[in-house]
């Protein structure tokens, strides 16, 4: 289609204009963690210093938030894609009664508000379950925030898995046993491969879910332990600490470019044939 | 070709079922066939009438309900695929997208073992003998359908399997590429001198390209025999109708017409038109008063539909140059040969105890 000479400037304009309210904030956030004032007036960029991200280095608040928001997004998405693509294989293969139901509960966790799920889990945590043999009850820590997260990161884990089969065609595992493959060649050079970029890619959005969810995390963390998120909250009101948050905010948003960038390149890929 | 004479294939009393109790389905049933060494033969029907599922008990993808599959004259009803010497050439070619062309094409070698240096020299000796040696680097996705086809056929033809099975592979192809590849097929075929399983409902490619063809109805073989005598010498009146074109008359007026109360077909080709004033009947001639209710000219012949006095329908081809004269509402008389008429058992009556 050819377009006239001012509906170009407009379309180039509009994309520009857009391109520019997406990154303008994230750019403030890089340059105040090199900025030595702590005022965040604008402009109020008065030279460069690395003085923000030493002191984030050495002190612990924020490294021990980092390291357990990574242990909780690495585990949650750990178990999310082995449930995830054995249920997405388990729907791409056989064909049942209510299927379409399960598919929908499959998918429902991502789109419920996370207040929900949040009050949900925080209520089933914290009650005691008796069982007449024995009672137990689930607590919070660690291992409440990875089921909490899990919930939702299988959803994603799940979608790309079902994705990439659906696309397959159903006669290539034929295909391979059909050309001499015992199941476990069959296994290693047809099924694994093909699904690889697609667990690769399920498994970089689920870490990215959980690593920065703060709305579950706050109903299922327990006072003990403490996320990014959940630092980077709490010191935010604090004036002394905002240059620590915009340290850690621009290390996060450094780290997690590539990986979106390498988790949509591989959702796109291997839809061929 | 082999000295042998045992069959290439056999089916025994083969019988498949899908689902059970309300929902059960009966995909093939009863099936005995035999396919010599080196045929080129043909599973021809209407989709659902078994075909393809018979196909995929040979190769293993299924296993059947009753019955036994031999290869060779080894019975092999209870091995997996890949413990059986055929390969397969599926409709959606079921190329491994991952993979180059040439990868695909040294699966097989690859996976049994063979050495690397080998295995590429085969493969790229079957690209080449398909045209398509310039190609082997490419991912399937860059190729087009008529290729891709030729990738999946090398891929089957590199492991020099006893029998090749084709599950409809002209399915998805244009018609001008369909008639190449129906051409390329039967010479590779004569080439490599192997067994080739052809499914397909095209009765027209099944009739050009086979040496025997079997024509499937309601999960049983109504027929099987060499293409000519499948169209000169229908034994049903389905296949009558399902290969090529078919004038089918009841019992009555068969028994009307020719004396003999049994079903019967004629083909279209067979009926003339003679004079309607003259006296018709030469030895061994039968004919008959009509009216012509349409009239299609398709360039060297013509198709001519007619009313008998009863009520029933006649369908005639007759070269065009012959219907002077001939015009919607004019009275016409057919005539045919009395060997024109070939006496057929009714399908329904066959399959009753399917409806």
């Amino acid at each position: 289609m050819k377009l006239s000479w001012p509906a170009r400037i407009a379309l180039a304009g509009s994309t520009v204009l857009t391109l520019v309210f997406l990154y303008i904030p994230l750019a403030v956030v890089l340059r105040l963690s090199f900025n030595p004032a702590k005022s965040v007036a604008w402009p109020g960029f008065n030279g460069y210093t690395l003085d923000w991200w030493r002191k984030a280095w050495e002190s612990d608040g924020p490294k021990d938030a980092l390291i357990n928001s990574v242990k909780v997004a690495f585990v949650a998405m750990l178990i999310a894609l082995i449930l995830g693509t054995l249920a997405a294989m388990a729907m791409a293969r056989f064909q049942f009664f209510g299927k379409n139901a399960v598919s929908f509960l499959m998918v429902l966790p991502i789109a419920l508000p996370g207040i929900v799920t949040g009050i949900a889990l925080q209520n089933t945590f914290s009650r005691t379950f008796d069982l007449g043999l024995f009672s137990f009850r689930v607590g919070f820590g660690f291992h409440s925030l990875v089921i909490a997260h899990a919930t939702f990161c299988v959803v994603v884990a799940y979608n790309n898995v079902i994705a990439r089969l659906r696309r397959s065609s159903p006669n290539l595992l034929e295909a391979s046993a059909d050309l001499g493959a015992h199941g476990s060649q069959t296994f290693r050079y047809v099924t694994f491969p093909l699904m690889r970029s697609a667990l690769l890619a399920g498994g970089i959005l689920a870490f990215a879910l959980s690593f920065d969810e703060i709305v579950v995390t706050t109903f299922t963390a327990g006072s003990g332990f403490l996320t990014l998120p959940q630092w980077i909250l709490a010191n935010f009101s604090r004036p002394q600490n905002v240059p620590l948050v915009n340290v850690m905010a621009t290390f996060v948003m450094v780290v997690s470019i590539p990986l979106a960038y390498l988790a949509q390149r591989l959702s796109d890929s291997g839809s061929d044939n | 070709m082999s000295s042998t004479n045992t069959p290439a294939i056999q089916l025994v009393g083969l019988r498949k079922v899908f689902g059970s109790g309300d929902h059960e389905v009966v995909a093939v049933d009863s099936v005995d066939l035999s396919i010599a060494e080196g045929e080129f033969f043909s599973l021809l029907g209407p989709s659902g009438s078994g075909k393809t599922t018979v196909l995929r008990l040979v190769a293993g993808f299924e296993s059947p309900t009753a019955g036994a599959v031999l290869l060779s004259g080894r019975d092999v009803t209870q091995r997996p695929p890949y413990d059986r010497d055929v390969n397969t050439v599926f409709q959606d070619y079921a190329l491994f997208p991952h993979m180059s062309v040439v990868q695909n094409v040294e699966y097989g070698l690859k996976v049994k073992g063979v050495s690397r240096s080998e295995r590429r020299q085969r493969a790229m000796t079957a690209l080449e003998n398909v045209r398509l040696g310039a190609f082997s680097r490419r991912k399937p996705s860059q190729l087009s359908g008529g290729q891709r086809q030729r990738v999946a056929l090398a891929r089957a033809l590199v492991n020099r399997p006893k029998v090749l099975l084709l599950d409809e592979p002209l399915g998805a192809l244009d018609l001008k590429l369909r008639e190449e590849m129906q051409v390329e097929l039967k010479a590779i075929q004569r080439d490599v001198g192997i067994t080739f399983v052809f499914v397909t409902h095209d009765q027209g490619e099944a009739l050009s390209m086979s040496n025997r063809v079997a024509v499937f109805n309601h999960g049983r073989i109504e027929q099987v025999g060499t293409p000519r005598e499948i169209y000169d010498h229908p034994q049903t009146a389905f296949v009558a109708g399902f290969v090529g074109t078919s004038n089918l008359l009841s019992a009555a007026l068969s028994g009307q017409l020719l004396g003999i109360a049994t079903p019967h077909s004629i083909r279209p080709e067979r009926l003339r038109l003679v004079e309607s004033t003259g006296d018709a009947s030469a030895a061994g001639e039968i004919s008959v008063a009509a009216t012509v209710s349409d009239l299609q000219y398709l360039g060297a012949d013509s198709r001519v539909r007619v009313v008998l006095e009863d009520g029933s329908h006649l369908l005639a081809s007759v070269p065009s140059d012959r219907l002077v004269g001939v015009a919607i509402g004019g009275s016409v008389r057919l005539a045919w040969s009395q060997h024109a008429a070939v006496a057929v058992v009714d399908s329904d009556q066959l399959q009753g105890e399917n409806k």
